[in-house]
C-alpha cells in the first residue's frame, strides 16, 4: 500500500471513517497503530474534541482494500472506541481542507 | 468514615478487593511504593520471581490454571521491556493478566529518566488495553476495569503503568469501588443458532472443531455433549487439548501441522465444519485455501473480529460459546452417523500416529507415556516450545480442561517452568509436571531458584538433545540438510545445574532401572528435574510443510 504512487492512488476507491473516542493522550495512538503494524496506509486524519472535551472525534480517509472490514472491526474492539461510522470518499469533512493541502 | 491512603496502599487495597492472594513480580526503583505497601499486605503474599519474565510466566500460569485473572509487577524500564513476552504472550492466548508496572514520576516523563521507558507506548499493540495513570484518585477507577477488560468477553492482559509519584500521592478516601468482574456477553442469536442446528442436522459428515475458547468459556462439558448427541467426530487445537479426552470415541485429536494423519485426512472430507473458539490458526489450517475444501462453515466466537478474518463462514455467530452451545445442544437431533463414524474409525485404523518407541522410557514417546502413567488426570501439564511441545501434545493423554498449558500463539520458549510455578502455586494440591527442552529451559533457568524457594510441587521433565531440535529439524527438511546454529556445541551439566539453583535433580540416562527412578522422582513431594537424553534426529512426525495444504503431509 505504501509503495503506490499518487497517480495510482488517485484511482483507488476511498472511504472515510468516522470515530467516537474517549478523549485522552493515548487514544490516537491506539487507533492509528491498529493500522500501522498491517503496513495499511492511513491517507488523512482528523481530530477534534466533541462537546465537554470528555470525547474526542477521529476522522481518517483511507483507502478501501479487502482489508477494511476486519480493519473496522479491530477498530471497534478498542476501549476507547464509542462509535465507529463508514462512509464514502465522497464525505465533505476532507474535500472543504482541500485549501489548506496544496502543494 | 474517610482514610487516607497513598496510591501504593490504594492499588494493594483494590488488589485485596478483587480477591487476589498471590502476586509475582520483581522490584525496583520506581514500582517501590507499591512494594511497600504490597509488603503490609496481609492477604496477598508476593512471589518474587528471578527475573521479570518469569514473573508475568509465573502469573500466565495461574491464570491458565484456574480461568482467574492473575496479577504480575515489574519496575520501569527494563524491568517493563522484560515483562513484555510474557504480557504478548497472554495476548496472544487470550490470557487474563493484569500487568502492574512502575513508572517515573510523571514530571520526568519524557526526558529520559533513569530507567524511563514508553512502557504505555510499547504495550498497546499486546495489550487488550493499556493504562498510564495520571493521579492517586484514577486507579479507583482504573484498577477494577483493568480487572473487568481482562475478564471479559474474550480475555486478555491489560497493562496499568504508574509513575513513582501518583503511588506516594496521598489521598482521602470514603468509598471503594465494586470489584472488576466480567461482564455479560448478549445471548446468541436464536435464529442463527436455529440455522447452524439446521445445517448439523442436515450434514452427512460434520466435524467439531474446538479452541481455546471452549477451555476460557468452561464449555467443554457442553461440547461433548453436542458432540456425542449429533455424533460429530472432534478434532482440537493446540489451545484445546483437554476439552474432550483424547481417548473419547469420537476424539480425533489436534489438528494441522502436526496432527496425526487421520486427523488432517477427516477434515478434508468433512461437509460441515464447526468452529467453536478457535481461530484458523495457520498452523492449524495449514494453506486457508485447501482447508477443508468440501466443508461449509460455521464460526462461533465471542470476538466479532475473528468472524471471517482468516476464512469466511456461512454462519457466523458472536457469541459466549458455552451459552451458544446451550441453545444448539437441544436444537440438534441425535443422529448416529453411521456411515461418517465408520469412515473416521476407518481412517484412523489405517492412518494412525505412529508413536515408535513408546515401550521405552528412554525415547521421547516412551519417556512422555511412562510419565503418563505415574500421574492421573488430576495432574497439570505444562510444556515449553519445541519438539518436546509437539510430541507431547501429540502422546500425552489428556483428559481435563485447563490441564494442559502451552504457549501456543506467540510459541515462546521459556513459558514452561515459570508457567508451571505459577500452575502449582495456584492449586498446590495437583502434581504440576513440566516438558521442557535444552533450548527452552534456559530461556528462564533462573526459576528453579524460584521453584525452589517455593517449595512446589513441580516435576521438570528435561528431553536434552543437545539441539534445538524444530530448526534442526526445518533445515534437515527444507534447508538442504545445512544445519547452522541449531546444535548446542557446550552441553551444561543439566543436574549440576539443577542442584546448583537448589532442586532435585536425577538424571535417567544413568538410572538402572529408568521406571523406578521415574516414579520415584515424580512421587517424590517438591521440585524435582529429570533429565533425559534425546537423539537430535528425531522429528516431529508428521508434519505440513510451511505454507503447505494439510492433506500434504510429511513423514511417519
Amino acid at each position: 500500500m505504501n509503495a503506490i504512487n499518487r497517480k495510482e492512488q488517485n484511482t483507488l476507491a476511498r472511504a472515510v471513517l468516522e470515530i467516537d473516542v474517549n478523549n485522552h493522550p493515548g487514544v490516537m495512538s491506539h487507533v492509528v497503530g491498529l493500522f500501522s503494524r498491517r503496513a495499511y496506509n492511513v491517507e488523512g486524519i482528523l481530530c477534534l474534541p466533541v462537546g465537554d472535551g470528555k470525547q474526542s472525534r477521529i476522522w481518517l480517509l483511507v483507502i478501501e482494500d479487502q482489508r477494511l472490514p476486519q480493519m473496522m472491526k479491530q477498530v471497534e474492539k478498542l476501549e476507547d472506541v464509542i462509535a465507529l461510522r463508514r462512509h464514502t470518499a465522497e464525505h465533505a469533512v476532507f474535500q472543504d481542507l482541500e485549501s489548506f493541502f496544496r502543494p | 468514615m474517610t482514610e487516607t491512603l497513598t496510591g501504593a496502599q490504594i492499588a494493594v487495597r483494590l488488589l485485596e478487593r478483587q480477591g487476589i492472594r498471590i502476586v509475582t513480580g520483581y522490584p525496583g526503583g520506581a514500582i517501590l511504593p507499591i512494594y511497600d505497601a504490597l509488603g503490609q499486605s496481609t492477604a496477598i503474599r508476593h512471589v518474587l520471581a528471578r527475573h521479570e519474565q518469569g514473573a508475568g510466566f509465573v502469573a500466565q500460569g495461574m491464570a491458565r490454571a484456574t480461568g482467574q485473572v492473575a496479577v504480575c509487577m515489574a519496575s520501569s524500564g527494563p524491568g517493563a521491556t522484560n515483562l513484555l513476552t510474557a504480557v504478548a504472550d497472554a495476548k496472544l492466548d487470550s490470557i487474563p493478566l493484569v500487568a502492574i508496572t512502575g513508572q517515573v514520576p510523571k514530571a520526568m516523563i519524557g526526558t529520559d529518566a533513569f530507567q524511563e521507558v514508553d512502557t504505555y507506548g510499547l504495550s498497546i499493540p499486546i495489550t487488550k488495553h493499556n493504562f498510564l495513570v495520571s493521579s492517586a484518585e484514577e486507579l479507583l477507577t482504573v484498577i477494577p476495569r483493568a480487572f473487568a477488560i481482562a475478564a471479559s468477553g474474550r480475555p486478555g492482559p491489560v497493562l496499568i503503568d504508574i509513575p513513582k509519584d501518583v503511588q506516594s500521592q496521598a489521598i482521602e478516601i470514603a468509598e471503594w469501588p465494586e470489584p472488576g468482574r466480567a461482564e455479560a456477553v448478549p445471548a446468541a442469536d436464536p435464529a442463527l443458532i436455529a440455522r447452524c442446528a439446521a445445517l448439523i442436522n442436515a450434514a452427512e459428515r460434520p466435524v467439531l472443531y474446538l479452541g481455546g475458547g471452549v477451555i476460557h468459556a468452561g464449555a467443554a462439558g457442553t461440547a461433548i455433549e453436542l458432540a456425542e448427541k449429533a455424533s460429530l467426530p472432534t478434532v482440537m487445537t493446540l489451545m484445546a487439548l483437554g476439552a474432550m479426552p483424547v481417548d473419547h470415541a469420537l476424539a480425533l485429536g489436534m489438528l494441522g501441522m502436526h496432527a496425526a494423519r487421520y486427523t488432517n485426512l477427516a477434515l478434508e472430507e468433512c461437509d460441515l465444519l464447526i468452529a467453536v473458539g478457535a481461530r484458523f490458526d495457520d498452523r492449524a489450517t495449514g494453506k486457508v485455501a485447501a482447508f477443508c475444501p468440501q466443508a461449509k462453515i460455521v464460526h462461533i466466537d465471542i470476538d466479532p473480529a475473528e468472524l471471517g478474518k482468516i476464512k469466511a463462514a456461512h454462519i457466523g455467530i458472536v457469541a459466549d460459546v458455552g451459552e451458544a452451545l446451550d441453545q444448539l445442544l437441544p436444537a440438534v437431533g441425535a443422529n448416529a452417523r453411521t456411515a461418517w463414524i465408520d469412515r473416521c474409525r476407518a481412517l484412523k485404523t489405517e492412518f494412525p500416529l505412529a508413536m515408535h518407541g513408546a515401550a521405552d522410557p528412554r525415547s521421547h514417546f516412551g519417556l512422555i507415556r511412562s510419565v503418563a502413567a505415574c500421574l492421573d488426570d488430576e495432574a497439570t501439564v505444562a510444556t515449553d516450545v519445541g519438539q518436546h511441545q509437539m510430541w507431547v501434545a501429540q502422546a500425552y493423554p489428556l483428559r481435563r480442561p485447563r490441564q494442559w498449558l502451552t504457549s501456543g500463539g506467540l510459541g515462546t520458549m521459556g513459558f514452561g517452568v515459570p508457567a508451571a510455578i505459577g500452575a502449582a502455586l495456584a492449586e498446590p494440591q495437583r502434581t504440576v509436571v513440566c516438558f521442557t527442552g535444552d533450548g527452552s529451559i534456559l530461556m528462564n533457568i533462573q526459576e528453579l531458584v524460584t521453584a525452589a524457594e517455593e517449595n512446589v510441587n513441580l516435576k521438570i521433565v528435561l528431553m536434552d538433545n543437545s539441539a534445538l531440535g524444530l530448526v534442526h529439524q526445518q533445515q534437515t527438511l527444507f534447508y538442504g540438510e545445512r544445519l547452522f546454529a541449531s546444535q548446542f556445541k557446550a552441553r551444561p551439566d543439566f543436574i549440576k545445574v539443577a542442584q546448583g539453583l537448589g532442586i532435585a535433580a536425577v538424571d535417567l540416562d544413568l538410572a538402572a532401572n529408568p521406571c523406578a527412578t521415574l516414579v520415584e522422582a515424580i512421587t517424590r513431594p517438591g521440585p524435582c528435574l529429570i533429565h533425559v537424553s534425546i537423539d537430535s534426529e528425531e522429528k516431529v512426525y508428521p508434519m505440513v510443510p510451511p505454507g503447505a495444504a494439510n492433506r500434504d503431509m510429511i513423514g511417519a
